[in-house]
């Protein structure tokens, strides 16, 4: 095992070095597929390593490899376990998907060396943080990972909105490290130093639990996109390039996630079944919000990030029931609930780095993001529509695909919940099941919306016109991530047999109890519970409509002739005429926006006599937004104002400042000494 | 015996869902005759524990709970809705999803609050608590959510449908017990009957808001 | 054995759907006091599309053509994994009701995508409103598996029917309100009144037959048999988890099947009526009362599972 971490760093190495490659060939054309093909190739390689690491059992508790790099006394360290096996394939095959696209896309955007030398940095620092075996280097990949996706996010600067978003993003990142940094210093308080192995041994009292996983909530959930911490989100990830966003949304959230499992679930085992709840609770609110403020937006790459939020709230509602399990004492369904959360990781990379990929496409070749002026692309993007079609269907949660076996699993998961004997589960479990249930139906009307409008019906502006579908490379990526949505839903039990060892090192039960695994059938706990076989499902379907087609066919007529559409006799040639986007969440947004988004209709009526358009306008505030961070940015700006006089100090002011500090934490220091 | 207990169990939550059917409803006429349906869930619900518990007084109740609540009042309330000329509409000063929602979560409460207190009751007294305990609490969420005095007067004598259910329930409670409850539906009733016809010559309206703007409370 | 019981019960999802349909209308006619058409007539209908030329928009692609047989098969599929007369059949452990009610969702995700293709504004409407009514009905039906599975230990329809079959739930109140809201999820789902009116082709009203608007020929006929291949798998889900008297149970033999398959004609005969009846007895709702019905039987759903608690030790 200790090869493989090693092969894992030299392979981060080696993309470090594609950033001054990258810069140092920044006039050759031919450097950015160069560049973007190294880091595919790099990727399929960590993939690799990663399903390895899954599939050899024996890889728990191997020692690690440490570094003499870092901080003198403590080195830098690294580690490869089942749970880092998990996340690096997660993460590659996203990366993987996102370069190959890149290869096409990357030396066609505004403006390629911006984002060409950036982009290995964030793989690397992706990848960093999964190898983290302590605190330092965590945070160092941590940081990587937001300061370069920052930059990513600055390419297109010259945007006033591009700006904005990255200054969002960047405090946000700042406060989430913040809180990470303030939950290892908790963790490490009783122990020796800052390595994991260190933390692993220590015992926290409840105090220090509640801060721990408060800050780790914080921390973690901000980068995650949480609901109330996500509002930076749906901003920040639109505004990188396509690629970037799809490995925003797809990965980087998911390795938020995994700081919050390693922490929680690995580095201390203390948090209670309260925590579990409060998790559950929080995931369920989290994914019907995303989901809603995804259903109100008209810009592709924005209903793709918000559609992020809502799965982020999925998995920490299996995360919450995992917690909670544990805490009771029930290992199998713990383990249930973890393997369905990390299916659900698993699928979301998959399927958000495909549509993500696949709206950039769409965008690159018509150069428009707001839905309500395209239309049509179906007939001029087949491989474009079809791939993004799997998408959206995966991630409606619709049978056989990937997104409907997690979500089964969670809610197979989330039923039995009311077995365990607390009150707030008890009651607490249908609250968060019919808001999960919620969530899936109103992604499903969500994605049915997107893909409509843009692929379907005709086209709405000029711009959809001369549409292509994109080039090879671009091609191969989204075909790849499609293929990878059907085989993940349809062998369910491979996957579910990968994971198996993952449970066993944050568990300590293999999925053997939790998932009865005779091929092909899925059944969580017994047999008798209620099972699942993608295979069968797909199966059987594909007969039937082999049947229904030969049926048909040979009964009816065969004969077809093609007319203007009817639309009840009122022929209307106007492409104007069809649906909008926003009139087709309408009645959704009555029904739930009026009261969460104080959504309003005004209506604009010309006078009879008068020469004017009729206007609908559709006004919705983000509650979040107006309670939470506007006061906030208000308090900051004051601060920041105050603390600003600072600035016109005279040197020897600055110097009383430096020395009362200084005096400060030496009475301080000389308080605690008396006081042991 | 099992047959018994969950029979009565049935009836008792058909008069909670008859609770929520109230909250449901927007149309007055549809509250009195929802109101109406209760009433006889309610003296059906009466009869059921006098014939298991074998105890012939609450057959008087059912009796009661028949022909005053499911037949007099609300031929009356309906008389009343005619004879003033009140608005056919319930207006609500809280959305009927809102509402509905509170419902589910006074229900919750009330089994949270009501099962530990009787964990040494038998199972039918505990399931009979609590279900009563939530048809009082929805006659009070109605009361506050319905602007219209109508509604609250319904609010009022679903909260009264709420203690009889709990009366019927537990052994041994004396009849006088019941007889004072419905005689006091019987008051407020006329109580109600006359405060009607005082807000509406004075204020011209049902609505209530126009005796808090009297009052100066808006 | 089970094979073959299930490829029976597959042909006898689509043999008597129209038979279904047929006598809700024939019903529905006598109560207004019309003779109304055969309760065959439904087949005829169905032959007689088969038949017709198709005529195809202009603008129409390949998913608009191609969405029937999904929407089809789909329902097809969820309808035969439905235990009607026996629990011996060999989807059973492919699915159980999430499934089932997933596979739904995903025939009723191709039609509302169809709606959308041609472009016209009729299809948008009947989209729009058809996935407004499935986000609330969808919950709402999943918290009823919610309810089934707390109270019969299996999400799996089969496994339900084998434990109320051996008396292991009996009078249940949760039962009580988990049948309402699943009569009412059912009404939803299969466009019936008062959500919408599958009689209607006035356009304001319409959810169901806007969406489909633009279909003809043999692409409307597999459309219709889907529609009325739903009804009858609700009209078999609600017998088999409320009524499930009379279904064979493994080991049964072939007498078993027989009296599966009487009892099974029986429900689905008083089912008809029982649906005639309301819905000459009700009127349409507005579009904006929907939420309310919806959330109504989203927040039943709820209740039952939360008063579950109260009479069993969960």
């Amino acid at each position: 095992m200790k090869t493989l971490a090693a092969q894992a760093l030299i392979a981060i190495a080696l993309l470090l070095v594609l950033c001054p490659l990258a810069i140092l060939g920044h006039r050759l054309k031919a450097i950015h597929a160069l560049v973007y093909g190294a880091a595919t190739l790099i990727s399929i390689h960590l993939a690799g390593l990663g399903v390895m690491g899954l599939l050899d059992g024996d890889a728990i508790g191997s020692a690690g490899v440490t570094l003499p790099i870092g901080l003198p006394w403590l080195r830098a360290h690294f580690r490869f376990d089942a749970l880092s096996a998990l996340f690096l394939v997660v993460v590659n095959l996203g990366t993987t998907a996102a370069s190959l696209y890149g290869i096409g896309y990357g030396g066609h955007l505004a403006h390629p060396n911006r984002v060409t030398p950036i982009y290995p940095l964030f793989l690397a620092g992706l990848n960093l943080t999964l190898l983290a075996d302590d605190a330092f280097v965590f945070l160092i990949g941590w940081e990587f990972m937001s300061v370069s996706s920052w930059l990513l996010v600055l390419a297109d600067h010259e945007k006033p909105e591009n700006r904005e978003a990255a200054t969002t993003y960047l405090v946000m990142a700042v406060l989430g490290s913040f809180c990470l940094l303030g939950a290892f210093g908790v963790l490490a308080m009783n122990g020796e130093d800052y390595s994991f192995a260190a933390m692993r041994g220590a015992v926290l009292d409840t105090v220090e639990v509640t801060l721990l996983v408060g800050l780790v909530l914080i921390g973690a959930g901000s980068k995650a996109g949480v609901v109330p911490l996500h509002a930076w989100l749906p901003l920040a990830h639109p505004a990188a390039p396509s690629h970037v966003s799809a490995l925003m949304s797809g990965v980087m959230t998911k390795v938020a996630l995994y700081g919050l499992v390693r922490i929680l679930f690995d580095l201390n085992r203390q948090a209670d079944w309260e925590w579990g709840a409060l998790l559950m609770l929080l995931g369920a609110a989290t994914a019907v919000l995303g989901i809603l403020y995804a259903l109100m937006q008209t810009d592709i790459k924005r209903i793709l990030a918000y559609s992020t939020v809502e799965n982020v709230g999925v998995v920490l509602l299996g995360l919450g029931l995992a917690l909670a399990f544990r805490a009771s004492n029930e290992p199998a369904l713990a383990a249930l609930a973890l393997a369905a959360g990390f299916y659900h990781v698993l699928n979301h990379a998959a399927m958000k780095t495909l549509l993500f990929l696949g709206a950039g496409a769409v965008a690159a070749t018509t150069a428009e993001r707001n839905i309500e002026r395209l239309g049509g692309l179906i007939r001029l993007m087949p491989v474009t529509a079809v791939t993004f079609l799997i998408g959206s269907a995966a991630i409606s949660a619709l049978p056989p695909l990937n997104g409907f076996v997690s979500e089964w699993l969670i809610l197979q998961t989330l039923f039995k919940a009311p077995s365990l004997p607390m009150w707030t589960m008890k009651f607490g479990a249908p609250v968060a099941g019919a808001l999960l249930a919620l969530s899936a139906a109103l992604a499903a009307a969500c994605f049915v919306r997107a893909f409509g409008i843009v692929f379907l019906g005709r086209a709405r502006s000029p711009a959809t016109l001369d549409a292509r579908d994109p080039d090879p490379w671009m091609r191969a990526a989204l075909i790849l991530t499609a293929g990878l949505c059907l085989l993940l839903g349809i062998l369910p039990v491979t996957v579910t047999s990968m994971l198996s060892d993952v449970s066993q090192s944050l568990i300590g039960v293999d999925l053997s109890e939790s998932i009865i695994q005779g091929w092909p059938w899925l059944a969580p706990v017994s047999a008798a519970r209620g099972s699942y076989s993608g295979t069968v499902v797909v199966a059987s379907g594909l007969l039937m409509i082999l049947v229904t087609a030969i049926v048909i066919k040979g009964f009816g007529t065969r004969k077809i002739r093609r007319a203007p559409a009817w639309d009840c006799g009122h022929v209307e040639d106007n492409p104007a005429t069809q649906y909008t986007a926003s009139s087709l969440a309408q009645p959704l947004r009555r029904v739930f926006g009026t009261s969460l988004f104080a959504a309003r209709e005004q209506v604009e009526m010309p006078m009879p006599d008068e020469i004017a358009p009729a206007r609908l306008s559709v006004r919705v505030i983000d509650p979040v937004w107006q309670g939470l961070y506007a006061p906030a940015i208000r308090a900051v700006d004051w601060l920041a104002n105050r603390i600003n006089r600072l600035q016109s100090l005279t040197v020897r002011r600055h110097l009383l400042l430096m020395f009362l500090t200084l005096m400060v934490m030496l009475v301080l220091a000389a308080i605690r000494r008396m006081l042991t | 015996m099992n047959f018994h207990y969950s029979a009565a169990h049935l009836i008792g939550a058909l008069v909670l869902l008859l609770g929520f059917q109230l909250l449901y409803q927007r149309r007055i006429a549809a509250v009195i005759r929802s109101f109406a349906v209760q009433a006889a869930a309610l003296a059906l619900a009466a009869a059921w524990q006098a014939y298991i518990q074998d105890s012939p007084h609450l057959y008087i109740t059912a009796a009661i709970a028949l022909v005053f609540k499911a037949m007099i009042v609300p031929f009356a309330l309906n008389w009343l809705v005619v004879r003033l000329g009140i608005h056919k509409t319930v207006e609500t000063a809280l959305g009927i999803g809102p509402t509905m929602m509170i419902g589910v979560a006074l229900v919750a409460l009330s089994i949270v609050l009501v099962l530990p207190v009787t964990q040494n009751a038998s199972a039918l007294t505990r399931e009979n608590l609590a279900l009563a305990m939530s048809v009082v609490l929805l006659g009070l969420l109605m009361m506050i959510t319905r602007r219209n005095a109508v509604s609250q007067v319904v609010g009022f004598m679903a909260l009264e449908n709420g203690l009889i259910l709990a009366a019927v329930g537990v052994k041994g409670m004396p009849l006088v017990v019941e007889m004072s409850i419905a005689f006091s539906v019987l008051v407020a009733m006329i109580l109600f009957g006359i405060f009607f016809y005082r807000i509406r010559e004075r204020f011209d309206s049902l609505d209530l808001h126009y005796l808090e703007s009297f009052r100066g409370e808006r | 054995m089970s094979a073959v019981w299930q490829i029976l019960q597959a042909l006898l999802c689509v043999a008597l759907a129209p038979l279904l349909t047929g006598i809700v209308r024939w019903v529905k006619a006598r109560l207004v006091g019309r003779r109304g058409a055969s309760p065959i007539q439904p087949y005829r209908d169905l032959i007689r599309l088969l038949r017709k030329e198709l005529v195809l928009a202009q603008d129409a692609s390949w998913l608009f053509r191609a969405a029937p047989y999904l929407v089809f098969s789909l329902t097809w599929l969820a309808a035969a994994m439905v235990p009607a007369f026996t629990t011996n059949l060999l989807l059973i452990p492919a699915a159980d009701l999430i499934t089932l009610v997933a596979l739904l969702g995903a025939a009723r995700f191709f039609l509302a995508l169809a709606g959308l293709d041609v472009g016209t504004s009729f299809g948008g409407i009947g989209t729009s409103r058809e996935m407004m009514i499935a986000s609330l009905a969808e919950p709402a039906m999943l918290m009823i598996v919610f309810t089934l599975s707390l109270l019969a230990g299996t999400t799996a329809p089969a496994r339900i029917v084998d434990h109320v079959l051996a008396g292991g739930i009996g009078l249940e109140v949760s039962m009580g309100m988990a049948l309402i809201a699943l009569i009412l999820v059912a009404i939803a789902e299969n466009g019936r009144i008062p959500i919408d009116n599958p009689a209607t082709h006035l356009e304001l009203t319409m959810v169901h037959e806007a969406m489909v608007l633009e279909y003809s020929g043999r692409h409307l006929a597999l459309i219709e048999a889907a529609s009325m291949v739903r009804l009858l798998l609700y009209v078999s889900l609600l017998a088999c988890i409320f009524a499930p008297w009379g279904i064979s149970q493994s080991g049964k033999g072939e007498i078993g099947i027989l009296i599966g398959l009487a009892s099974y004609g029986a429900k689905i005969a008083l089912g008809a009526v029982a649906l005639g009846v309301f819905e000459t007895a009700i009127a349409k709702m507005r579009v904006f009362r929907y939420a309310d019905f919806l959330g109504g039987a989203l927040l039943l759903a709820v209740l039952a599972t939360i008063v579950l608690y109260v009479s069993e030790a969960v």
